[in-house]
């Protein structure tokens, strides 16, 4: 473990951060925890006759929320601005960096406590905070214990999902000076109490947002450990991060949000906490920054579209069979998984995360899960059809003109059957190659598989054997008796009309 | 309990399948060349339905590989021959759940046109029309070993189709049939995927061999031939999985 801050400026990925991508490299913890977490969501989503019910329900309200983010985000400002908020508008990660800085100044912060935040994570804040000599501290135990190891989240939901229990004991062993445990209510006991004293100490706090609706002006915050809690009412000044697409019409539907989440999100029926902040508490300040960050360029493209109705539950990170194998930080960027696999070529386009959707075997096991009905798996083709003609590093000369030649041997028979006529060849000078100096493409299968087996004729040869045969026995049925005597129908015949 | 974000595209059966009716039959290029087999005991099974069963010989391919590789207009190229070929025929039937799939749910995608979209609807899975447009559930087959059903993700995912093959499968007589411990998780098959991310591909499918060899079984069936010719590879190398065998339910029904 590095203490060097991994927190990735921009997105310069898809060069050491992701060769995991393509190696299952990520740690062994992972794999098992993904498991657990996907074993425990079913069996209590199992559970609930309605699911699906709420499934389409949810569906059905976040699209709509989609379609009409404008109306609903002015909304939104208006009724918690009228109870004391101040709402900011970032269109960028460093516009909205910009404004959490002059706050802190502002208000002469010199610490922060934050609770945990994806928009924060996609903001590298804590890079900006640094650099601007602000103290910040996670306060959620999965973040607390990734920032104290100098590494990035790598998951959604749960920021440390990969490190066991041992290697938490070992790094607050490490760092904090405590005696070595992988106890996790020791552990948990040793990080609250190190906690405790910087909500105390803390000028300024900062959450993220699970929820905002738009008739009451409210932020729904959900959380475990009661850091959220402390975070937003204990220092003075609560900074709350939204990204635009949290919008809900009206209260009465948080009900069916807060029971998904809970469920697909942690496996439970409901998380501990469940915040509902209408405005400022009388004295204390509050302020909210709606960031797009590009989340406008998704809205802008209808096939993409409903990438925006995700409620960040991390469902399809723990059943994506390929992020189980590769881990959070091979996809190179905040958001992991089959989501991340979505929305990342939108958010830092496709010339950086162009190879992202081709990270899935596209088994739809996300899209089966998703609470809100995302089609991920379709998305991930329509990004790669974007990927190959766009400028990206999917987009390949070579590739284009092996698929042409293919799409060419493919539109006549007669091609196909010199194509597969090649191929046949092709593959008997292969199976008298070494395995070892087989190029890298073949190799890729070669490796660890057997090729298929060449069994005899093509079905289509045999297909027209027989049907030649056919014709042959019903042109001699016609002829027979008068051409060739020896022939086996003539001598049928006969014996036909020998009988009695 | 599960259902797909996308509700399946719809399937055209209605009207229903007349006796006599003729019934095309789409065997998907990898089928044509490295399991023709497969192909042969589909004609036989079909024909002891008495479907009359026709092979239009200009057929090719779905356009399936392009498709996924995101190379749409090529795809479509593919895709147009198809429709060429097939669109005289009312009923389609191919032994592939993911070929299904490609015409099904995914020809409206690369060409959202009212012709190629109706023909792709046409198209079935074989275990899907035997079970809900012939109205088979028991073939009537007799194959005395233990046998395990891996069932493909387009299949599952895609079509919906989970039960036929299923219930196809256990009719069969003196047939032991074998739960695979994680049966909806993905071979790692996935076409080019299995290339480009070759690791985890590979990851994907010993993890699927491990499983099938802790099933017990000596046979692993399955509706999808693409996903056994992965799996089969690897249990060619794989010691402990050697002697378990590769058979789309085509043929053993």
């Amino acid at each position: 473990m590095t203490t060097e801050n991994l927190h990735l400026e921009g997105a310069p990925f898809l060069k050491e951060q992701n060769r995991g991508l393509y190696e299952p490299a990520g740690p062994k913890a992972t794999y098992e925890a993904a498991v657990r977490s996907t074993e425990n969501n079913r069996e209590i989503t199992d559970a609930i006759p309605y699911w699906q019910d709420w499934r389409n329900a949810a569906e059905q309200i976040k699209t709509f929320a989609v379609a009409n983010l404008d109306k609903l985000l002015v909304q939104f400002e208006q009724n918690i601005t009228a109870r004391g908020a101040t709402v900011l508008w970032a269109e960028t990660a460093e516009e909205a960096n910009r404004l959490v800085l002059d706050i802190a100044r502002r208000h002469n912060v010199k610490t922060v406590v934050k609770g945990k935040s994806m928009v924060s994570e996609e903001m590298e804040l804590n890079h900006a905070f640094q650099s601007a000599g602000i103290r910040a501290m996670e306060t959620d135990l999965g973040e607390y214990i990734v920032q104290l190891a100098g590494q990035r989240p790598t998951h959604i939901v749960t920021p440390a999902l990969h490190l066991s229990a041992e290697d938490v004991g070992k790094l607050f062993e490490e760092k904090l000076g405590e005696p070595f445990s992988a106890e996790h209510e020791h552990l948990t006991n040793i990080a609250r109490r190190h906690l405790r004293e910087e909500y105390l100490k803390a000028d300024m706090g900062m959450s993220g947002c699970n929820f905002a609706v738009a008739d009451t002006g409210t932020l729904a915050v959900v959380e475990n450990e009661g850091n959220v809690g402390l975070s937003t009412s204990t220092p003075p000044v609560h900074v709350a991060l939204v990204g635009i697409e949290k919008m809900l019409p009206s209260i009465d539907y948080l009900p069916v949000f807060l029971n998904l989440l809970a469920r697909v999100g942690t496996g439970q029926k409901l998380t501990s906490y469940t915040h509902l902040i209408h405005g400022a508490t009388p004295g204390k300040e509050l302020y909210v920054i709606l960031l797009d960050n590009g989340r406008t360029k998704i809205l802008q493209d209808p096939a993409a579209r409903k990438a925006l109705t995700c409620i960040r539950c991390g469902m399809c990170l723990n059943v994506c069979p390929v992020y189980r194998r590769v881990g959070g930080w091979a996809y190179g960027w905040v958001y992991p998984g089959p989501i991340g696999s979505i929305i990342t070529p939108h958010l830092v386009g496709l010339k950086q995360a162009g190879t992202l959707p081709f990270a899935s075997s596209l088994c739809g096991a996300c899209s089966e899960v998703c609470p809100v009905k995302v089609d991920i798996s379709h998305q991930l083709v329509h990004l790669r059809h974007r990927a190959v003609n766009e400028p990206s590093p999917a987009n390949s000369l070579i590739d284009r003109i092996t698929w042409n030649v293919w799409a060419w041997a493919m539109c006549g028979p007669v091609r196909y059957s010199l194509a597969a006529w090649a191929m046949r060849v092709g593959m008997r000078i292969i199976g008298l190659v070494p395995r070892s100096l087989h190029v890298d493409k073949l190799r890729a299968w070669t490796r660890g598989r057997e090729l298929p087996p060449l069994s005899g004729p093509a079905f289509r040869t045999r297909w027209m054997r027989r049907r030649t045969d056919r014709k042959v026995a019903e042109l001699r049925k016609d002829v027979c008796g008068s051409c060739c005597a020896a022939c086996g129908l003539a001598k049928q015949k006969k014996n036909e009309s020998n009988r009695p | 309990m599960i259902q797909p974000a996308n509700t399946p595209a719809p399937r055209q059966d209605d009207p229903p399948y007349r006796p006599g009716e003729p019934v095309a039959l789409f065997i998907p290029c990898y089928i044509d060349q490295f399991y023709p087999h497969v192909a042969d005991a589909t004609v036989k099974l079909l024909q002891r339905y008495d479907v009359p069963v026709v092979y239009p010989e200009a057929q090719t391919c779905c356009g399936q590989p392009a498709f996924n590789s995101g190379y749409w207009k090529e795809s479509k190229r593919v895709i147009r021959h198809f429709c060429n070929v097939f669109e005289k025929y009312r009923w389609i039937v191919s032994p592939s759940g993911s070929c299904t799939a490609m015409c099904r749910v995914f020809f409206g995608h690369v060409a959202p046109d009212e012709r190629i979209v109706s023909i792709g609807r046409r198209v079935f899975e074989l275990t899907e029309f035997l079970v809900d447009v012939l109205g088979v559930t028991d073939t009537g087959a007799t194959y005395p070993h233990k046998v395990t059903m891996h069932n493909g993700c387009h299949t599952r995912r895609e079509l919906g189709v989970v039960e036929q093959p299923l219930t196809l499968l256990k009719n069969i007589r003196e047939l032991t049939y074998c739960e695979l411990p994680d049966m909806a998780d993905c071979c790692g098959f996935g076409g080019t995927f299995s290339v480009k991310m070759a690791g985890t591909s590979l990851a994907m499918g010993e993890t699927k061999v491990e499983n099938i060899v802790k099933s017990g079984a000596e046979v692993v069936v399955s509706p999808d031939a693409s996903c056994l010719m992965h799996i089969g590879g690897i249990m060619q190398r794989t010691p402990a999985a050697q002697h378990i065998q590769i058979k789309h339910i085509a043929e053993l029904l």
